[in-house]
């Protein structure tokens, strides 16, 4: 396998774009990156898009994209894994570069949620779930990760007030995010007065409905220095795992174990550990799924991250901050985007680009993105060397 | 819900049939094609019996589309006492009733409707066991 070097990053604003498209936002980002990279062609291009059926009515995404691109004459596929799918992507882009199937791939992540409204858009994420034995009962998204928060507050005493702070930090984070698509500043109180969505979670805990693209340019490292005059980001390892379809079949209710078996993989593969990683963008879709993220990645014991995140642990200025760009919360969920625009963060952070959300010296960044209960689990080690 | 999918489904809906493996003698609900555990791909049917603890649940306000009419409504994960961990409603509650360890009884319920013309899908729904006689 080569070493696979990351030479390109972009991304759109993200929010309720009613004046993009679809094939507007892929393009925006990808041209975007192009450009970031200073390539102008590609060998193949991998798009991540949970719904396009569902939201917007077009599948057939990886054609159409390279066709706006003008590279109509390329591999192109797409990718979906539900609010993992852009995640997947940017591992199906490293496997080609790695294997030597391709030398100059484009990744790019993209979801245009908001031209249905969002009673379809909450039945369109429901489909991640099990259509047959979970979502046909009236479970809702929220309502699956709410049931992992009330085991996860039974098991370890995990407080409301805990769970709030991850989207207080998130949104702080977020203000000094430029692209991001809420700059609110909230408190712990805020979150926790705000309409209750799934009893425990309230309406403040859970990530928005968004429109947005991201995209990343891979080339093989040996290649990057002569193609590219930015600082080479290395992806030190790509990782993925699974876990069982339905929340119901898992043996433990107030663990992620696919996240877990995928950060193990990743640690293995970059040789490193969790107290090696300076900064990392988690799936924080709701509050507790920041929780659980952290602690199957082992930054904190099972039980621990709430406090960590109450203590500032996971703030920018504490130890290990976690969502630099504001996370699925504030920075927005366009879920096929999600997963390409955590790595886009890290590659910015990495680059010492961040601005006012720069953590300081930052070598070593990780990602960890997820479709459904954490059924499919994606996780990236990038570093500059 | 089509016509056809809910004719498959009538045997775990209303019967509350699971697949015992052949192999292991695991239950699986819903029925699996394959045993996890042990990879026998033969099977028997067995109707579970209703009854179970809950695990874990949620309210929920902001409902799926076609349980609009029924916000708030509970969804619980019970363990069922023949093993398989399934996902289902809880009707019928009183408030402090919702809680880990809450034994619950399995009954036959209209789940939704598919608008005024469509068909009306049954299944099973829990009740908590402090409520029966």
């Amino acid at each position: 396998m080569r070493d696979v070097a990351i030479v390109g990053a972009a991304i759109t604003k993200f929010g309720e774009l009613w004046q993009q498209s679809l094939r507007a936002l892929a393009v925006e980002a990808s041209l975007a990156a192009l450009k970031d990279a200073g390539v102008d062609h590609v060998d193949a291009l991998y798009v991540g898009a949970m719904s396009g059926g569902l939201l917007v009515g077009q599948e057939h995404l990886g054609a159409l994209l390279a066709d706006a691109l003008g590279q109509s004459h390329i591999a192109a596929t797409r990718v979906e894994g539900a609010c993992a799918s852009g995640g997947l992507a940017l591992r199906q882009g490293f496997l080609a570069v790695a294997s030597g199937a391709a030398e100059v791939v484009l990744v790019t992540g993209v979801e245009k949620m908001t031209d249905v409204d969002g009673v379809v858009a909450t039945d369109v994420l429901a489909t991640a779930a099990d259509q047959e034995w979970e979502a046909m009962h009236g479970v809702t998204f929220p309502g699956l990760y709410a049931m992992m928060a009330r085991a996860h507050m039974q098991r370890f005493g995990t407080s409301a007030r805990a769970l709030a702070s991850v989207a207080a930090k998130n949104h702080a984070h977020g203000i000094k995010n430029p692209q991001a698509q809420f700059a609110l500043r909230l408190t712990a109180d805020d979150v926790l007065s705000s309409a209750m969505v799934a009893d425990p979670l309230h309406a403040l805990e859970c990530a928005p409905i968004s429109d947005g693209a991201a995209a990343l340019v891979l080339v093989p490292a040996t290649k990057a220095m002569q193609l590219s005059k930015r600082l080479v980001v290395h992806i030190a390892a790509s990782a993925q795992a699974g876990d069982t379809m339905m929340l119901a079949g898992r043996a433990s209710l107030s663990e992620l174990a696919g996240v877990a078996r995928a950060g193990a993989l990743a640690y293995q593969q970059a040789g490193k550990g969790p107290t090696d990683i300076a900064v990392c963008e988690v799936h924080d879709c709701f509050t507790i799924a920041e929780i659980m993220a952290t602690e199957a990645l082992g930054f904190f014991e099972p039980g621990q991250a709430a406090a960590a995140v109450e203590a500032g642990v996971t703030s920018l200025g504490g130890r290990l901050p976690i969502n630099t760009s504001g996370g699925l919360k504030a920075r927005g969920h366009p879920v096929g985007a999600t997963g390409v625009a955590q790595a886009v963060e890290i590659v910015t952070q990495l680059r010492g680009e961040a601005g006012a959300r720069q953590v300081a010296g930052a070598r070593v960044g990780m990602t960890q993105n997820m479709g459904g209960t954490g059924a499919t689990a994606v996780v990236h080690i990038l570093e500059v060397r | 819900m089509s016509t056809a999918r809910g004719y498959r489904e009538y045997p775990q809906r209303y019967r509350y049939e699971a697949a015992v493996c052949d192999g292991c003698g695991k239950w699986h609900f819903p029925p699996r094609l394959i045993c996890d555990a042990c990879k026998s791909e033969t099977f028997t049917p067995r109707a579970m019996r209703r009854t179970g603890t809950i695990l874990t649940h949620t309210v929920v306000h902001a409902a799926a589309s076609a349980f609009a009419d029924q916000a708030p409504y509970a969804v619980a994960i019970v363990e069922m006492d023949d093993g398989p961990r399934v996902t289902m409603q809880v009707v019928d509650w009183r408030t402090g009733e919702l809680k880990s360890g809450q034994r619950v009884k399995l009954e036959f319920r209209r789940i939704s409707e598919a608008g005024p013309a469509g068909t009306i899908t049954y299944g099973y729904k829990a009740v908590p066991m402090s409520l029966l006689a």
